[in-house]
């Protein structure tokens, strides 16, 4: 009972929360969707913890993400020793957005300014973000080859919730950080909406091919 | 030709007593709100100096404005896939303390103080944190500090000069200072447009003003690096970038922005020009010494029949075209050439342009008799050394050129000349002690005549408002109508922003 309603119904709910709330502070709300930053009250911290920690989660995030969607070529990519490699690298990631976590934890705390300008949501994110990401690390060293393993129990699971025939046994059998990680990964989706985090989808791609001079006329 | 209409301003110098009351009109009408007690849309500096923020002018440390590789014009912060690979933290980015940290005092403690021996005081506090602060800056607190070592010396403008120049400039006797007031000059080719990721700052199509869409702008804060002029703040509260706005809603109703309407020296001339847009990116594209010369070329002839026929079937309006036939910004800059865009090597082709400072000459008081420093010994009468010693001006020519013509002293040199000759035919006829000679002397130098001395002479002394101030029609009622109902509208209030502006989640 309580597995189904953990890795089954929570998934669901988290995922609607996520695009309901998502949408509605959209369109209600577009002034809101940002990150709001803080570099303007203090700019050398936060670059040693910004920078590291994007640009880690962002990648170690897409190779989950990449796993899901075309586990053929995920697995290929893992055959033989190249899992060593991947792993380690997969690991090194892991590490650097958890010191620029940390960094930017420390930042919050001790420079009065931003601690000033933090909102409860900012702390919450950091404190859950350090905990994901803290989890993963732990059981990268721990549970060996999780890339491998993650392809035949979490890749399935949710691929059972995709198609809409739900089976939880794929994960429940898996040790309790694991389970941990999952479900705090899903919490994070759900609070999306309703924090700092809504900035992922402002990313502004289009800049890439849009004339450097932008003139708005009313006729 | 593709004709577009700009608002453009010209500031003449010689006429501001950096009173800031400009700065304090701009003030209470828009930045008295949390996040921008720090920003001062227009504000008024001491040069030589640092400036506000310390250094703006410094670009190798922030990154503004453009530049030209190859053959391609690119903002100084590089390109685009650098821009959002450096997202998540923006070095060259100015902070609050290149500004300063705003701060309010513990008035409270004057009465709520328990009795005792001494007075109480009212300690200053931080706006951002509450908590008590030690002020080691504020707005102008450079403020009429020629000669000071902190500020004045580090002006970045002082190193086109050489090491004795600038000695020479510390010299007490020497000692000399203009004010030169800021604001957002409203570009044709604007570098914080083009590196917003998020596309959220625009120019209006109508009238060029340059504005930034505070429901699209996402905090990236890429445009305060990427303003040369370090015209575009980050507010601190809301977080999201803001500028001058040139007080359209002012505009819009015929008003004059009050920055402008209230300013003690009416130093202030507003107009609207026609210019070509088609020529912006190439006149932005040639080397140094010939910028001036390829702006001046994008800004149409108001007068000439064919670019009537041809702005009038883009549908620019003949009130529109009338504004810019009577434009005193027109006068200034293309007619008389006594105006000079800032920095124009930052490449965004400002719109603000200024009339250089005839700044005192070098003259020491000798027994009684005011005796000018290597006086031109062919010059007999004493208002001709005042008048011609260009070159012993107190504020190095080349000074000024490093400000406005992009180290090229002969723009500089050619405004000064028509300049004095301006005032030495007005004193020829207001005390009548110059031949002739002379005078023919001063019109051939300055490359000007009696017609056109007296005007120069009208505009800059005796304007009335009507004549600093030639505002357009904005045809508002037409661009309500094209995104609303026009009695909604009335009904309403304000601009339509029915959210408080400030950070949410
Ligand atoms: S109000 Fe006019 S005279 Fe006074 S500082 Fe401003 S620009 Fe100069």
């Amino acid at each position: 009972m309580t597995n189904s309603f953990l890795f089954i119904a929570f998934p669901y709910l988290s995922v609607t929360i996520a695009v309901i709330f998502t949408v509605y502070r959209f369109t209600t709300d577009r002034y809101s969707y940002s990150s709001y930053s803080s570099q303007f009250l203090e700019n050398k911290e936060l670059f040693w913890g910004s920078v590291p920690w994007h640009y880690g989660i962002i990648i170690i995030l897409l190779l989950h993400i990449f796993a899901l969607i075309i586990p053929g070529a995920y697995r290929w990519l893992l055959a033989g020793s190249r899992i060593e490699l991947f792993e380690s690298i997969g690991l090194g990631l892991a590490f650097l957005s958890f010191v620029g976590l940390i960094i930017l934890a420390v930042r919050r705390l001790s420079d009065s300014k931003v601690t000033a300008v933090s909102y409860a949501t900012d702390w919450l994110l950091l404190f859950l973000f350090l905990f994901q990401v803290g989890s993963g690390i732990y059981i990268a060293l721990t549970y060996r080859w999780g890339s491998l393993w993650y392809l035949n129990t979490i890749v399935p699971w949710i691929w059972s919730l995709f198609s809409f025939t739900p089976d939880s046994s794929y994960v429940v059998v898996l040790p309790m950080i694991v389970k941990l990680h999952i479900l705090n990964a899903f919490f994070l989706i759900a609070i999306i909406p309703f924090t700092r985090l809504v900035h992922i989808i402002s990313a502004p791609i289009p800049y890439l091919w849009r004339p450097y001079q932008i003139a708005r006329w009313y006729k | 030709m593709n004709i577009r209409t700009q608002i453009s301003m010209v500031f003449h110098l010689d006429k501001c007593i950096g009173c800031h009351t400009c700065s304090i009109a701009c003030k209470n009408l828009w930045t008295d709100r949390k996040g921008a007690e720090y920003m001062w849309w227009n504000n008024v500096e001491t040069k030589p100096g640092t400036g506000y923020p310390t250094k703006w002018e410094e670009q190798s440390e922030y990154k503004g404005g453009w530049e030209i590789k190859g053959d391609i014009l690119k903002p100084k912060m590089r390109g685009r896939w650098n821009r959002l690979l450096n997202i998540f933290s923006s070095p060259p980015m100015p902070t609050i303390d290149d500004y300063y940290e705003p701060w309010t005092y513990r008035y409270e403690d004057l009465f709520n103080a328990p009795e005792g021996d001494d007075q109480p005081t009212a300690r200053p506090i931080s706006l951002i944190t509450g908590e008590p602060i030690n002020i080691e800056a504020g707005p102008n607190w450079d403020d009429d500090l020629s000669g000071s070592t902190i500020y004045a010396r580090n002006d970045p403008n002082l190193e086109s000069l050489t090491d004795l120049e600038r000695e020479q400039l510390n010299e007490l006797e020497r000692l000399v200072f203009f004010y030169i007031p800021r604001m957002c000059n409203h570009c044709l080719n604007p570098a914080c447009v083009a590196t917003c990721p998020s596309g959220a700052i625009y120019k209006r199509g109508e009238d060029g003003i340059v504005l930034i869409d505070q429901k699209k702008c996402r905090g990236w804060r890429m445009c305060v690096s990427g303003c040369p002029y370090k015209k575009s703040y980050y507010n601190w509260n809301t977080g999201k970038s803001e500028k001058c706005i040139l007080c359209f809603p002012r505009l819009e109703t015929g008003q004059v922005p009050a920055c402008m309407h209230s300013c003690v020296g009416r130093i202030r001339y507003l107009g609207v020009m026609l210019y070509d847009a088609d020529k912006i990116e190439d006149s932005a594209k040639v080397s140094d010494d010939k910028l001036v010369d390829t702006q001046l070329d994008t800004i149409l002839d108001p007068f000439d029949e064919k670019v009537i026929t041809a702005a009038k079937a883009q549908g620019i309006y003949d009130e529109v075209i009338i504004a810019a036939q009577n434009s005193p910004t027109y006068k200034f800059v293309k007619q008389w050439k006594v105006a000079l865009p800032l920095h124009p090597e930052f490449r965004t082709l400002p719109m603000l342009f200024y009339v250089p400072p005839l700044s005192p000459i070098i003259a020491k008081m000798e027994s009684g008799k005011f005796d000018v420093v290597n006086a031109d010994s062919t010059a007999q009468t004493d208002h001709l050394q005042l008048f011609h010693s260009l070159a012993d001006s107190r504020v190095p020519i080349k000074y000024l050129a490093s400000l406005f013509s992009a180290g090229d002293t002969s723009k500089i040199d050619h405004i000064y000349k028509k300049l004095i000759a301006v005032r030495l035919y007005m004193r020829s006829i207001t005390v009548g002690d110059v031949t002739q000679d002379d005078l023919k002397k001063a019109f051939e130098t300055g490359n000007t005549n009696a017609e056109e001395a007296v005007m120069i002479y009208r505009l800059t002394s005796l304007p009335s408002i009507d004549e600093r101030f030639v505002i357009p029609p904005m045809y508002r009622e037409e661009a309500i109508e094209s995104f609303g109902d026009v009695y909604d509208h009335k009904s309403g209030i304000g601009f339509g922003f029915m959210q408080k502006a400030e950070r949410r989640l």
